[in-house]
């Protein structure tokens, strides 16, 4: 751990800067997250760091309480889908023949309908919760971890060392997590960076839309489409949440650029 | 050392030290040598070989004739002289045209070095036009003629084909056409013949000779193959870890090597190894088997007999694609027959795979060529030799540590290896531990899939030495398969020579190797290189002979 570049430093203190923020949003936020307290959009003072929104709340305490939800609901959504869409092409690329076909199939099926108009319809008939959010999202993002994984898993499954495996007469168990993952995890590493960052913009995009998590709940995308008035007059307040996405995008994808690099090695040792 | 004998060299090269940087996991890159200072001069029309193993310098070292370095590969010092210029001072645009002009290149895989998008003759003829020593013209009749030269069919038409329409040995003599037709005053043939089968290699060989001869061009010859490289070349450098351990005439290099390194390699491959009497129960009886892949409608097995003893080898020969390899897997039960039966130890087995009894697959192991994707490369050694253990005896813990040591003191690795990664261990390690796996199951039979073709021969020899002794302690069968006749009269009790995916020779080994031959078994014999000068000659006089009497 000692040679960590500056690059995957700047991207490491950002990253856990905000996820700390999120874990501790109630001990940091100056105010309470639906709290009216001052005029509409007020410009930043000492009292307010970067001013009041479209009906008087503290922005800062509005953008952290948001970035909890954003980033809560976007992590859950990216561990479903690398959870179900790993193991399934992992199952389907080792088992092969039919098995992989009708998998695979079914998620070119699901991939053909475009992922937000899949979502607005299904949030058009089902109530807005976390939960439903969180499902929803894990369930079409799977898909394309799925196509990742099983590319990844059937270039591994023809090596020797996976035939020798299955010559001992071991189960699918033992070659999908001991045979096939560790030799899988770079790429699925490096992708799940990617997959966390179109979570927060997929879930930024439904509140934006209004679809996504409802108010008073706070998050990013909801800021925007709250203050999005006041860009007009030239107040900034719609603009804060998009640089703080803009910085998580930029500092999660040089932590993973440095996974990626440090776990791959082409003799393919300890990584 | 002795000097070659030249008035004015060809080639010289003086205190050549090549260096490389590598990048260890969790260390910072650091440099390091791989040539410490070679001399040698090459005089015009002469052939030098360049042998060593794997490691040894020996690529590298041609391709600096050519001011090259592979890779992160740099030239750290020293002179290359060719033509009275030191190359490693020129400009580029000198260097461009040394390379393909003065100098050329012939590499080990034809197949991969051609373009597949463009016709053999546009690619032959392009640096002889590149270089502006050919009108195009000129460049193309100049082809012709090297591919009649080389022995090719149908000369005028074989360049308008493209390079996967002529099969792997027409290539390679293509691309030694492609490096002859700029007219060059020295060619590197970087193991031309490595990758092709015994009964192409020769052919190749012949032709690389005699246009080696016709042309009066100077070459240096790399290989790991002593018994080839004594067929082509006038002198011979032996080379170890990059550094000469000898150079002399290939007569003396041959007849009367004085290092001991250049010894062990002259002397190597030589096992004795008595053949044993077949008993009245075999262990492994293939019958009548007939099987093809799914979705052709071609049989790459027809009607396969043999029979395998307990505590014995059979060795299956063949040349790539006469199916040696897929009777392998058929008896593994990784591709079901579509006839025939296996007995082994007195029971029917089971066609596939995943409908046989654990007892069966762990009595029934395998050993592959390539050990770096025979072993998981994220697996410690002592969770690859450790697994067997766990899975077939439910070892667990110390018991299980204790075994794996035992494992590893009978493959002579001893302490220390549990914890390394494969990527840790040399190239004959790892074949090792791939042995050591194969023996945590205690099987009765263990097919050997070409398990020494991707070694040096010196270390290949230590494996072939070690399998012996393993049969001695457990009693263990070998089922052998192998191109390499060295290796088949090594440690075979009986031998079956396979050909188009038939058996066209099978018994004891004493038989199947004494005359009379058939054809198929005549030439395969024949083909093998002898550590002898002038072998080849007498080969080639020996068949055009036999052709002009039948």
């Amino acid at each position: 751990m000692k040679n960590i570049p500056l690059a995957a430093l700047i991207g490491l203190f950002f990253t856990g800067l905000f996820f700390l923020m999120a874990l501790f949003a109630p001990l940091i936020a100056p105010y309470g997250m639906a709290e009216v307290v001052g005029d509409v959009w007020e410009p930043s003072s000492s009292e307010f760091l970067l001013g009041t929104d479209s009906i008087g709340r503290d922005l800062l305490t509005r953008l952290i309480y948001g970035g909890r939800t954003t980033i809560f609901i976007a992590t859950m959504a990216t561990l479903l889908s690398f959870t179900l869409g790993s193991i399934l092409g992992f199952f389907a690329a080792v088992s092969g023949g039919w098995v992989d076909q009708a998998i695979s199939r079914f998620v070119d099926l699901i991939m053909s309908i475009p992922s937000l108009i899949f979502a607005l319809v299904v949030l058009s008939v089902m109530p807005t919760t976390t939960t439903i959010l969180i499902l929803l999202m894990g369930l079409l993002d799977s898909t394309r971890v799925y196509r990742l994984a099983r590319a990844v898993a059937v270039d591994i499954t023809v090596m020797d060392y996976v035939e020798a495996a299955r010559l001992r007469g071991e189960k699918i168990g033992w070659i999908i997590f001991r045979e096939t993952l560790p030799n899988a995890l770079s790429p699925l590493v490096a992708e799940m960076g990617l997959r966390f960052i179109f979570a927060v913009l997929f879930i930024s995009t439904l509140s934006f839309l209004g679809l996504g998590v409802q108010p008073p709940m706070a998050d990013w995308g909801g800021i925007v489409k709250e203050n999005k008035e006041g860009i007009n007059y030239g107040i900034q307040a719609a603009l804060y949440p998009a640089y703080a996405i803009a910085i998580l995008c930029i500092s999660i994808n040089l932590v993973a650029d440095w996974i990626l690099h440090r776990t791959t090695s082409l003799k393919g040792g300890r990584g | 050392m002795s000097e070659a004998p030249s008035d004015t060299p060809l080639l010289k090269v003086r205190g050549l030290k090549i260096g490389a940087t590598v990048y260890p996991t969790g260390e910072r890159p650091r440099p390091i040598e791989i040539v410490h200072g070679i001399d040698f001069d090459l005089a015009p029309g002469k052939v030098l070989g360049l042998i060593g193993e794997s490691g040894a310098g020996k690529s590298t070292i041609g391709l600096a004739a050519m001011a090259y370095g592979r890779g992160g590969v740099e030239i750290t010092g020293g002179e290359v002289t060719v033509n009275g210029r030191d190359i490693l001072k020129s400009g580029l645009r000198d260097v461009r045209k040394l390379r393909g002009g003065e100098v050329t290149y012939v590499s080990q895989s034809a197949a991969a070095s051609f373009n597949p998008a463009k016709r053999i003759m546009e690619q032959v003829t392009e640096a002889a036009i590149f270089q502006n020593k050919f009108s195009k013209k000129e460049a193309e009749e100049r082809a012709v003629d090297l591919f009649r030269k080389l022995g090719l069919p149908d000369p005028e038409n074989i360049g308008s084909r493209y390079p996967h329409q002529v099969s792997g040995g027409q290539l390679q003599r293509c691309m030694t056409a492609l490096a002859l037709c700029p007219q060059p005053d020295l060619v590197v043939f970087d193991e031309p013949t490595t990758a092709l089968d015994v009964t192409t290699q020769i052919d190749v060989l012949a032709a690389i000779k005699e246009a080696i001869r016709d042309t009066g061009v100077a070459a240096l010859y790399i290989t790991h193959d002593l018994a080839v490289v004594a067929q082509v070349s006038d002198h011979i450098m032996v080379l170890q870890q990059g550094t000469m351990v000898e150079y002399g005439t290939t007569d003396q290099i041959i007849n009367d090597p004085q290092e001991e390194y250049t010894q062990a390699l002259v002397s190597v491959r030589s096992i004795k190894h008595i053949e044993k009497e077949p008993t009245d129960t075999p262990l492994l009886r293939v019958e009548n088997i007939t099987a093809r892949y799914r979705g052709t409608d071609f049989d790459v097995l027809k009607g396969i007999n043999v029979e395998l003893h307990p505590g014995q080898t059979l060795a299956i020969v063949g040349e790539s694609g006469s199916g040696k390899s897929t009777l392998a897997r058929v008896i593994t039960g990784l591709l079901p027959p579509s006839d025939g039966t296996i007995t082994f130890d007195g029971r029917t087995l089971s066609p596939d795979l995943s409908t046989r009894s654990l007892e069966d697959l762990r009595e029934l192991q395998m050993i592959y060529q390539m050990a770096d994707t025979a072993m998981n490369p994220r697996q410690t050694v002592g969770t690859i030799i450790g697994r067997p253990l766990e899975f077939y005896f439910g070892l667990r813990g110390k018991a299980k540590q204790t075994r794996i040591q035992e494992l590893l003191d009978e493959i002579e690795l001893g302490e220390g290896f549990q914890d390394r990664y494969p990527a840790e261990l040399s190239g004959g390690q790892k074949q090792r531990v791939c042995i050591a796996r194969a023996l945590a199951a205690k099987p009765k039979l263990i097919i050997c899939d070409e398990v020494t073709s991707a070694l040096d021969p010196l270390v290949a020899d230590g494996i072939l030495k070690l399998l012996l002794k393993l049969q001695k302690i457990e009693d263990v069968s070998f089922l052998f398969i192998t191109h390499d006749l060295a290796t088949v009269k090594a440690i075979a009790d009986s031998i079956a020579v396979m050909f188009q995916g038939e058996v066209v020779r099978y018994g004891p080994k004493s038989q199947v190797l004494s005359p009379p031959f058939d054809a198929y078994t005549d030439l395969l014999l024949s083909s093998v290189p002898e550590m002898k000068i002038g072998w080849l000659e007498e080969v080639i006089e020996h068949r055009r002979m036999e052709s002009a009497g039948n």
